[in-house]
C-alpha cells in the first residue's frame, strides 16, 4: 500500500509521524498541551519525562492508543481521518503497551500472526513456519514457534509483540516503558533489536525512565514536563545530567537522597524482631529494626524479600520463627492483625495489591483509618474529606482532588497516595515493598522524604527496592538477602555498592556449599 | 495544510463540553429513561400519571426491588445470587406453613429469618469453600427450591387471615404498607453501603480483593455478609407477596433471580464488582415496571411487550459499556 506515496515521505530523516499542536484531556484534566514533535523515518527517538510528564501519553497517541482531544496528526505525510489501533495498524503504527498484549494459551507463532492468520478459503493454514522463521530471521530471535506463549518469560513475551509489529510490517513501533520488567541482559538484547529495526529503516518511538538505557540506544531524545515539550535534541547533545534538569527544571544535584536522621536509639528495645523466620521461598531470617531506624533488604529480583515482608506481615504463612514487636510475641500473625498493631506494608504492586482502582482517592487513602470517622456507626463526611485534603497536601499529590479517579493518575501519585494510605493510622513499623518502582523523579524524592520522615517521627522503617541506590542511600542499615537467607548485613554510609553487588551476586557454587552445609 | 481534528472510537469527545454531557447521560441513562417513559406514557395515556397508577406500580413491584437492593451489594462486592428467587420461593412457603400451623404474624416473620439462614448458607459456601459465587448459589437454587417443594407437600397452602395479609394489601392512607417496607429496607440498604464502614469494605473487596486482604479487611465476612443481606431481603419480598397473594406455593418466583440482576446491570452497576448504587438498581426495576404498565394501559399485544423489554435491556447495557471503555 506504500508503493504509490510520494518520494518525499520516504526514506531516513523524513517524517515518520508528526504531532502538530496536539491536546490531551482526561476526564476535564489537561494532560497534554499544544504538544508538537517529529519522529523521523530510521530513527530510535526516546520520550523521557517524569511519570505524569505526558511521555506515555505521546506514545500512546503517536501509537493510535488514545486520540487527541484537539490537534492533529501526520502519519507518512497523509492526516488519517480515524486514528485508533486498528487506523494506525493499516498504516504501519504499531504500538508495544507496558502490559502485553499477549494471548497466554496461544502459541508463539499464533500470537504472532492473531488477526493476520493466512487462510484458505476462511480455513486456517497448518503451516506458518516459513513465514514465522522469515520474521525471526529479519528481528535476529530464536522463539520455538510452537510454544504456548505464558510459559514464556517477560522478556521472550515482549519478542512476541515485536515480531508481530514486523508481521504486520510496521514501519513505527512505539515502546512504552518496555524495560521495566527485564533483567539486565535482556535490556541489552531489546536494544540490539531497535537497533535492528532502525537498520531496517524504521521509527522506534521508545518511552521509558531509563535515562541511560535512553542515552544509550537513541538518536534523538524528546523532554517532556507537565505535559508540555521541553525540547527534542540530538542524543549526542544529552547528558544524564541535561536530561534530568530539563526533566525537572531544575538541577540534578538536587536529586540526591535525604539525609538520613540522627542514628537510631539503640537504647529501646527494637520495635521488630525477627527470630529464625521460615516461610516457603526464605529460611531462618533473624533481623530486628530499632525505633527511628531505616533498615533496608537488598537482595536480587527473587531473593526473598518480599517473602519476608508478607511472613513478618501475615500475608504468608510462616512455616517456623517468631516476630516480636517491641519485644512482645507476635504469633498467628494475619494481615488483620498486623494493621491492628501497628504493622503497615506497603506491597510492591500498586496497581493489585495496593490501590483499589474502583474507588477514589479518598476511598483509597482512608480505607485503614475508617473508624476514626465513625460516629454511631456512621461514616463521617467532613472528617474524612479532611484528613484525605491533608494527606494529598503533604505528599503533593496530583490532581489534588479528594475524589479523583485514581486510575487517571500517574504512577507517581498512585504510590504517594498508596504510602498516604499506609500512613494514615500512624503505624510503629512501616515495610515499604518497591517503593519507589516505576515513580517519576519528583515523586521519587517526596516518598524518599517520607521514609526518613517516618523515622524522625520514631517509626521503624524497612525498605525494599531491587534498586541498590536506594537501599543504600536511605538506610541505616541493609540486610542483603540471598537465595531466601540473610546473607550479611552492611552499614551503607561504610560500604560501596561494588561491594555489595558482588556479595548479593555471588557464584553459585558458594550458595550451593552454604546449602549443603545448613 | 489545515490540521484535521482527530477523532477515534475510545474517548471520541471532540470538546470538553460535549464529552460532560455525554458522560452525565452514561452515567445516568436509567433515570434519564423513565423521564422518557414518564413523558411518554402521560401523553399517550391519561390514566398513567394517576397517583393510583403511579403507587400501584411501586406496591407491585416493592418485593423485586427489595431483592435488588440487597442484590447490588451482592454484585459491588463482586459476586452473582442466582438463588434467589428460590430463597424466595422457600421463605413463601414457610411464611405461609407458620401462618397455618402456628401463628400468622409469627409467619410474616419467618419469612426474613429463614432468608437470613438461607443467605448465611449462601455466603459461607460461597466465602470459605471458595466456590464461586455464581456456580455455588446456581446449586444452592436447586437445594432451596427442593426444600420449598417438600415443606409445602407439593400442594399450595392457603392463607386467609387478616393478620396474615395485612402486609401485602393493607394501606395507610391510600399509600400501601408494602411501599412503606420498600423505603424503609431501600433507605436502611443505602445508609449500610454508603455510611457505613461495612459499606465502605463491600466497595473494597468488590474493587480490588488481594488489596483489601494485605488491608487487614475480613474479605470472607465481608462477602458472607452481602449473602446474608441478599437472604434477607429475598425473605422480606416474600414475605410481602405471600401476604399479598394469601397464598404459599413452592413454584412462585421461577427465574425471579434474572429480573432482579438484569434490573441490577440494567441501573448500571458493574458486573465485574466495585462500582454501582442502589438507587441504580431500584430505578433498574421501575425503568422496567414502567414499561410493562405501559403496554397494560396502551393495551398492545403482549408479545411486543417481551420484545421491547429485551430491547431496553440491551440499550441500556450498551450506554453503560460504552461508559467502561477508556
Amino acid at each position: 500500500m506504500a508503493q504509490d506515496r510520494d518520494n518525499v515521505t520516504r526514506g531516513p530523516g523524513a517524517p515518520a509521524v508528526r504531532l502538530v499542536g496536539i491536546r490531551k484531556a482526561f476526564g476535564g484534566v489537561d494532560v497534554l498541551r499544544n504538544v508538537d514533535l517529529v519522529f523521523r523515518q530510521g530513527d530510535i527517538h526516546g520520550i523521557v519525562g517524569e511519570n505524569g510528564a505526558g511521555k506515555s501519553t505521546v506514545g500512546k497517541i503517536a501509537g493510535g492508543y488514545y486520540s487527541a482531544s484537539d490537534g492533529s496528526l501526520e502519519v507518512f505525510g497523509e492526516r488519517p481521518a480515524v486514528w485508533d489501533p486498528v487506523a494506525a495498524l493499516s498504516r504501519g503504527v504499531a504500538i508495544m503497551h507496558q502490559e502485553l498484549q499477549i494471548v497466554p494459551h496461544l502459541t508463539v507463532a499464533q500470537n504472532v500472526f492473531l488477526g493476520i492468520e493466512h487462510t484458505f478459503g476462511g480455513f486456517l493454514r497448518r503451516n506458518e513456519a516459513a513465514r514465522f522463521a522469515a520474521i525471526a530471521h529479519s528481528c535476529g530471535f530464536d522463539l520455538d514457534p510452537d510454544v504456548p506463549a505464558h510459559r514464556l518469560s517477560v522478556a521472550d513475551q515482549q519478542k512476541i509483540e515485536i515480531m508481530r509489529a514486523v508481521a504486520r510490517e510496521a514501519r513505527v513501533v512505539v515502546m512504552d516503558e518496555p524495560t521495566a520488567s527485564l533483567t539486565a541482559n535482556e535490556i541489552a538484547r531489546l536494544h540490539a533489536t531497535m537497533r535492528r529495526l532502525r537498520a531496517m529503516g524504521r521509527t522506534v518511538i521508545y518511552v521509558s525512565h531509563f535515562l541511560e538505557d535512553i542515552l544509550e540506544t537513541c538518536d534523538r531524545i524528546t523532554i517532556m514536563r507537565d505535559g508540555a515539550v521541553v525540547r527534542t535534541s540530538d542524543a549526542r547533545d544529552e547528558t544524564k545530567a541535561t536530561l534530568v534538569s530539563g526533566m525537572l527544571g531544575r538541577s540534578a544535584a538536587e536529586v540526591a537522597y535525604p539525609p538520613r536522621p540522627e542514628t537510631a536509639d539503640r537504647a529501646a528495645p527494637p520495635f521488630l524482631k525477627v527470630v529464625g523466620l521460615s516461610a516457603p521461598g526464605i529460611r531462618d531470617i533473624a533481623l530486628q529494626i530499632y525505633p527511628g531506624e531505616i533498615v533496608g533488604l537488598a537482595g536480587l529480583v527473587g531473593s526473598g524479600r518480599t517473602e519476608i515482608a508478607r511472613a513478618i506481615f501475615g500475608a504468608d504463612r510462616a512455616t517456623g520463627g517468631q516476630v516480636f514487636l517491641r519485644g512482645r510475641p507476635y504469633d498467628a500473625r494475619s494481615p488483620e492483625r498486623s494493621v491492628l498493631r501497628g504493622i503497615a506494608m506497603v506491597p510492591e504492586d500498586r496497581r493489585k495489591q495496593g490501590l483499589t482502582m474502583t474507588q477514589p482517592v479518598r476511598g483509597n487513602m482512608t480505607l485503614l483509618g475508617l473508624s476514626r470517622f465513625v460516629r454511631l456507626g456512621l461514616l463521617r463526611r467532613a472528617p474524612e474529606v479532611a484528613e484525605t485534603r491533608r494527606l494529598i497536601g503533604h505528599f503533593g499529590i496530583h490532581p489534588a482532588q479528594v475524589d479523583g479517579d485514581i486510575s487517571t493518575y500517574s504512577g507517581g501519585n498512585q504510590q504517594k497516595a498508596l504510602i498516604g494510605k499506609w500512613i494514615l493510622n500512624d503505624p510503629d513499623v512501616v515495610i515499604l515493598d518497591e517503593p519507589t518502582r516505576g515513580v517519576d523523579l519528583g515523586a521519587r524524592r517526596r516518598i524518599h522524604d517520607a521514609v526518613t520522615e517516618l523515622a524522625r517521627a520514631g517509626k521503624a522503617v524497612l525498605v525494599i527496592s531491587s534498586d541498590i541506590d536506594e537501599v543504600l542511600g536511605l538506610s541505616h542499615r541493609a540486610y542483603l538477602v540471598r537465595r531466601g537467607r540473610i546473607a550479611g548485613e552492611v552499614r551503607p554510609d561504610h560500604t560501596d555498592k561494588d561491594r555489595v553487588l558482588r556479595h548479593l551476586f555471588q557464584t553459585e557454587d558458594t550458595s550451593d556449599a552454604e546449602r549443603e552445609t545448613a | 495544510m489545515t490540521p484535521s481534528t482527530l477523532t477515534g472510537p475510545k474517548p471520541a469527545l471532540p470538546r470538553p463540553a460535549a464529552g460532560a454531557v455525554l458522560r452525565f447521560v452514561q452515567r445516568n441513562a436509567v433515570a434519564i429513561v423513565i423521564v422518557l417513559l414518564m413523558i411518554a406514557l402521560s401523553s399517550l395515556s391519561p390514566s398513567f400519571l394517576t397517583a393510583r397508577n403511579l403507587l400501584n406500580i411501586l406496591n407491585q413491584n416493592a418485593p423485586l426491588a427489595i431483592m435488588a437492593a440487597a442484590m447490588t451489594m451482592v454484585v459491588i462486592c463482586g459476586g452473582f445470587d442466582l438463588s434467589v428467587g428460590a430463597m424466595f420461593a422457600v421463605c413463601g412457603v414457610s411464611a405461609a406453613w407458620v401462618a397455618v400451623n402456628v401463628d400468622p404474624v409469627l409467619g410474616l416473620l419467618a419469612a426474613p429469618v429463614v432468608g437470613l439462614a438461607l443467605g448465611l448458607f449462601n455466603g459461607l459456601v460461597v466465602s470459605y469453600l471458595s466456590i464461586h459465587s455464581f456456580l455455588a448459589t446456581l446449586a444452592t437454587a436447586m437445594v432451596f427450591r427442593g426444600i420449598a417443594i417438600l415443606v409445602t407437600g407439593g400442594t399450595l397452602i392457603p392463607v386467609r387471615d387478616a393478620a396474615f395479609t395485612w402486609l401485602g394489601r393493607g394501606t395507610i392512607g391510600s399509600v400501601h404498607i408494602a411501599i412503606l417496607v420498600l423505603v424503609v429496607a431501600v433507605g436502611l440498604l443505602m445508609v449500610l453501603l454508603n455510611g457505613t464502614v461495612f459499606g465502605r469494605h463491600v466497595y473494597a473487596v468488590g474493587g480490588n480483593e488481594e488489596a483489601s486482604i494485605l488491608s487487614g479487611i475480613r474479605t470472607r465476612r465481608i462477602r458472607t455478609l452481602t449473602f446474608v443481606l441478599s437472604g434477607l431481603a429475598a425473605g422480606l419480598a416474600a414475605a410481602i407477596a405471600v401476604s399479598r397473594v394469601s397464598m404459599g406455593n413452592a413454584g412462585i418466583a421461577v427465574g425471579m433471580e434474572l429480573e432482579v440482576i438484569a434490573a441490577v446491570i440494567i441501573g448500571g452497576t458493574s458486573i465485574y464488582g466495585g462500582k454501582g448504587a442502589i438507587w441504580r438498581s431500584v430505578a433498574g426495576v421501575y425503568m422496567l415496571a414502567l414499561i410493562n404498565n405501559g403496554f397494560n394501559i396502551l393495551n398492545i399485544d403482549p408479545f411486543f411487550k417481551e420484545v421491547t423489554t429485551g430491547l431496553v435491556i440491551l440499550a441500556a447495557v450498551a450506554i453503560s459499556a460504552t461508559a467502561r471503555q477508556k
